[in-house]
């Protein structure tokens, strides 16, 4: 009926969260807001041997940030802290239009994001999570608990 | 007014908007309003045949620029009822006019235990000046909080104002809520006590008429490019006798009688106010808008924004999910809906209707303390002008209904 950018893959992702509740054992735990949209976020990481164990985040926002939060978690969860960086890379490129059918396979369910890059007003959405997550990796000490 | 009646006066009106078309609902006319063709002709003709810099130069053209800047000046005069011509100050929007009073006023009518009384409904550009004010001179920035339904009475008033009290600001109309204060009441009574009185009149200029003597408000602050005009032009009324003994805010060209290496002695009012070379063009516009909106009249203007108001309102009422901010009396809401939609994020709801081609407002509306007061940190914002139709008001309750399935519930 509606020619939409809010795919199922997004409202279930947002609706339905699975990364979307507290993680007592997280290492590290960082604040992420977007002023213009109010999206504020707390993503949790548990790192060990420099692999991201498990993952999670609690706050609220608009359906962009919050289902974008969570396609990062399924894609990261299990994988290398250099993997996870990697593909943030990917996705941030993807958002301003710049990448290959390939590597947008790789992004999985967030490359369904890909049409963000045609609406400057909800980039800050999208990108929040990631950026968060960029953050823990450059700064750890910042964001490291307890 | 019967419907065939009514579609005949859309048709008449919107054929003046180059911009509006039948494929999108613009709803967003409190941030900025579409501009009628004899609003962009005027413009056109003054850059076309009229241009120089005016106020500076001897020969014809920039006499003629001259003239047509001044004869701006006086329309907005007439408009606003200013006794006189050197009370109406050209900036660039309603946000400059108050913080020209913010830092030429407050600079020497200020001291440490002064209090400045400003409302919880103020618009950012009403509400920063004056928390600047208060840092540098050391006075004290009070609020006054209105009710849910935005609505602040003549006791509220009188309870919070003290004879400390040496600054009141508060907003015509409200840009969230829609509501109008009782600007009148709240002047005498701030005179009482011998403050002077800031109005935001950028929500209400536009839409009824405004009469500054009558409401006897020291300062009143609009933009143009709300009502109708080309965007960069603005205006500060001030009385004469408070203007005259402020310092000029900016300074430069145009605003000087006389300059040597130690000083200078400034220009007569309003020039004093108008450094540089000032935007003849955009008053031209707003001259022209001045005319049109005349020539509709503001009986017509509020007849057709009250209408749609209530019209739309009455259908949002059958919605569950939708909650309007502010009083459920149409006529408090001057064309202003602000709304959220139960589970879906005012972004969402802004990026859906995009989608339907209903243009809205997400967001804080630049009022973040009073969104938090009433317990919510964004809404969405659908605001009419007398150009909108009841068309336009079924498309944005149609995009509504729709919202909360397409989220996914
Ligand atoms: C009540 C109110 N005051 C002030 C302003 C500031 O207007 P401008 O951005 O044109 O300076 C606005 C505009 O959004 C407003 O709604």
């Amino acid at each position: 009926m509606h020619n939409t950018f809010y795919s199922e893959i997004l409202t279930e992702h947002n609706l339905h969260p699975t990364h979307k509740h507290e993680l007592p054992d997280a290492n590290y735990e960082l604040e992420g807001v977007n002023p213009s949209c109010g999206d504020d976020i707390i993503l949790k990481l548990r790192v060990d041997d420099g692999v991201v164990k498990d993952g999670a985040f609690v706050g609220d926002g608009c359906a962009i940030s919050q289902a974008s939060a969570d396609m990062m978690l399924d894609l990261v969860i299990g994988r290398p802290i250099e993997e996870a960086k990697r593909l943030s890379e990917i996705f941030l490129r993807m958002i301003k239009g710049k990448i290959t059918e390939e590597e947008k396979e790789e992004l999985e369910e967030a490359g369904a994001l890909e049409d963000i890059s045609h609406m400057p007003a909800r980039v800050k959405c999208a990108v929040l999570g990631w950026h968060t997550m960029d953050e823990i990796f450059e700064d750890p000490d910042k964001a490291k608990k307890g | 007014m019967t419907t065939s009646e009514r579609k005949r006066e859309d048709a008449e009106i919107r054929k003046d908007f180059p911009l509006l078309s039948p494929k999108t609902a613009y709803l967003d006319n409190s941030a900025t309003t579409q501009k009628p063709r004899q609003v962009l002709e005027a413009v056109s003709h003054y850059y076309e045949s009229e241009n120089a810099n005016p106020l500076r130069g001897l020969y014809q053209l920039s006499l003629k620029a001259t003239d047509s800047y001044e004869q701006a000046r006086e329309a907005v005069r007439a408009f606003i009822h200013a006794k006189s011509t050197e009370e109406i100050i050209f900036t660039r929007n309603a946000t400059e006019s108050l913080n020209l009073v913010g830092y030429s006023w407050t600079a020497d009518n200020l001291k440490p235990e002064d209090e400045i009384l400003i409302t919880i409904l103020e618009h950012h550009s009403n509400m920063l000046p004056w928390q600047q004010a208060a840092k540098r001179t050391g006075a004290t920035l009070k609020y006054l909080e209105c009710d849910k339904t935005g609505n602040i009475t003549e006791e509220d008033f009188r309870r919070a104002i003290t004879p400390k009290t040496k600054l009141v600001c508060m907003t015509h109309v409200s840009n969230v809520i829609g509501r109008t204060n009782d600007l009148k009441t709240f002047a005498r009574i701030a005179h009482e006590y011998g403050a002077v009185f800031v109005a935001d009149g950028a929500q209400s200029v536009p839409h009824m008429p405004v009469d500054v003597q009558d409401l006897d408000v020291d300062f009143l602050a609009f933009s143009g490019h709300k009502m109708l005009s080309p965007m960069g032009i603005g205006v500060l009324y001030g009385k004469k006798e408070i203007l005259d003994a402020m310092q000029p805010f900016l300074y430069g060209g145009e605003m000087i009688e006389y300059v040597t290496r130690e000083g200078a002695t400034y220009a007569e009012l309003p020039h004093k106010f108008e450094a540089g070379t000032v935007n003849a063009g955009g008053a031209v516009g707003l001259h022209a808008a001045i005319q049109y909106i005349n020539s509709i009249g503001f009986d017509k203007i509020q007849e057709r924004e009250d209408h749609l108001t209530a019209y739309a309102m009455e259908k949002i009422k059958e919605i569950p999910e939708v909650h309007i901010l502010g009083s459920d009396d149409p006529k408090e809401h001057h064309g202003i809906l602000t709304f959220t939609v139960d589970g879906v994020h005012p972004h969402d709801i802004a990026a859906m209707m995009d989608e339907d081609h209903v243009d809205v407002r997400a967001g804080h509306h630049c009022a973040q303390p009073l969104l938090k007061f009433l317990g919510t940190m964004s809404t969405a914002r659908a605001s009419f002008s007398f150009y909108n139709t009841e068309e336009e008001a079924d498309r944005l309750v149609d995009s509504m209904k729709t919202l909360r399935k397409r989220m996914g519930y």
